[in-house]
């Protein structure tokens, strides 16, 4: 596994330095880039985000990454705010997405507690993603916003409505939790995706 | 079904754990990393980080174990004290904190929230609020407790919310070390009056106090230090429990695993 080209999309969205740490103790090293050469030719690549999504949308514009995600294939996983900013638009801010996941993100009813902070469990888990990880196992999220039921959908969770916590479409995977901070489980996901 | 956590605290000064930290299976019980990555393998939720050190490299041995800290464990964690300004805050987020806790730098200036949850988003902005009764009125204190201010818990816990705080930390000073149970009036009012979860701190000794302090106090975490560093109470008994009384709970794995087999 050693051999293996790893990437971290580095455009500035926080939180990059847990998912790194989270694969180094799986024994990968992973790159952060933001070079379109070396995203191109990795073996998988990670778009990581933490934060808003109109200023993390403009950031990946003025970097070009937003035409590069899209059109990459080999794996791609992108995490959070990486999964939304993956789908075709997010009510946060009014942004356009990359269109990859056709549904629309958007915001938690008021009244919930917004943002969902804490563990939640996974369910109707249907992915390789998912191999020895429990039906209804426990990851850690953080988010205001969220993916509704939609066919791409491989995971679900229950926060006042059912709603979609992980996708997949061809070589494209996006999980709305933290992988990276959920425990063994959470690093089982990571393992899995990098063994795709 | 989201589930309430259950976060022990950790006091570090000079890049070192204090107060009473006397785990007899650890080779080194001072050092915040062993503790840390001993609570995360043990059930916690989560874990706060709270920098008591006054010295001039303060800010520089804290972001230094932030950064092993991060290395090390695989649940999400705060870092809080001493916290005042956004350089402080991308330090810490860059080495691997998943979110930061202010205090009295919000009081001092409230606009730093928002400057805060505009630059990272409110997910990883905690407000920390210390609180006890005067005339019946909840007042907010500063400097670990030391200064008075006019300000009302529960208007400060609002305009904090206004400005984008992610969560509130609140530790009632009446209940801190009594080993009473948590102050769940003052908790259930924020709670109901608030969108934003709230952390229950002070005042844990039993297991009861914690199955009260999310069913009466409407908590969503509750964060404790003692009676978890004393082992008065493990993570795991606690957690068992609380499932018992009827309270969404993350039970690790490896433990429901171990429960099949008794």
């Amino acid at each position: 596994m050693g051999n293996m080209k790893i990437v971290i999309i580095d455009y500035g969205a926080g939180n990059i330095q847990s998912i790194k740490f989270a694969l180094k103790r799986l024994g990968y090293n992973a790159i952060l880039t933001d070079s379109e050469t070396e995203i191109r030719i990795a073996d998988t690549v990670i778009f990581p985000g933490v934060g808003e999504a109109s200023s993390a949308m403009a950031k990946l514009k003025a970097s070009g990454l937003d035409k590069v995600i899209p059109s990459l294939k080999q794996p791609v996983l992108g995490i959070c705010l990486g999964m939304q900013l993956l789908c075709n638009s997010s009510e946060e801010g009014n942004t356009n997405g990359l269109g990859v996941f056709d549904v629309n993100v958007i915001k938690f009813s008021n009244d919930l507690k917004v943002p969902q902070i804490g563990w939640n469990q996974i369910s109707n888990l249907k992915s390789s993603l998912f191999k020895n990880v429990t039906e209804n196992e426990f990851m850690y999220l953080v988010h205001s916003y969220y993916a509704p039921l939609c066919e791409e959908a491989i995971a679900t969770s229950e926060y006042g409505i059912q709603y979609t916590s992980a996708l997949k479409k061809d070589n494209f995977y996006g999980v709305q939790f933290h992988p990276e901070k959920s425990s063994t489980a959470g690093e089982q996901i990571l393992k899995n995706f990098l063994e795709l | 079904m989201l589930t309430k956590r259950i976060i022990p605290c950790l006091d570090i000064k000079n890049g070192r754990t204090v107060k009473g930290i006397n785990f007899l299976d650890l080779r080194d019980a001072g050092d915040p990393v062993e503790l840390a990555k001993f609570y995360s393998e043990n059930g916690a939720d989560g874990l706060v980080f709270l920098d008591i050190s006054a010295t001039e490299e303060r800010r520089k041995t804290l972001a230094d174990l932030v950064l092993k800290v991060a290395e090390t464990i695989n649940i999400p964690f705060t870092v809080g004290g001493g916290i005042s300004s956004i350089e402080d805050v991308e330090i810490l987020l860059n080495n691997g904190a998943d979110k930061v806790s202010i205090n009295s730098s919000a009081v001092k200036n409230p606009q730093l929230i928002n400057e805060l949850a505009s630059r990272f988003g409110s997910q990883c902005i905690v407000v920390a609020i210390d609180a006890k009764q005067i005339d019946g009125c909840w007042k907010v204190h500063l400097m670990g407790g030391k200064v008075l201010t006019d300000l009302d818990l529960f208007e400060w816990a609002k305009e904090v919310e206004q400005r984008g705080a992610g969560e509130i930390l609140f530790t009632s000073m009446d209940h801190d070390g009594t080993k009473n149970g948590f102050a769940n009036e003052a908790l259930a009012k924020l709670s109901t009056t608030l969108n934003i979860p709230i952390i229950a701190s002070g005042g844990a000794g039993t297991m009861q106090h914690f199955t009260d302090t999310f069913k009466n106090g409407k908590a969503d975490a509750a964060l404790a230090a003692s009676v978890f560093h004393f082992k008065e109470i493990t993570i795991t008994d606690l957690k068992n429990e609380l499932q018992i009384q009827g309270i969404p709970i993350r039970v690790p794995r490896e433990e429901r695993r171990g429960t099949k087999g008794e």
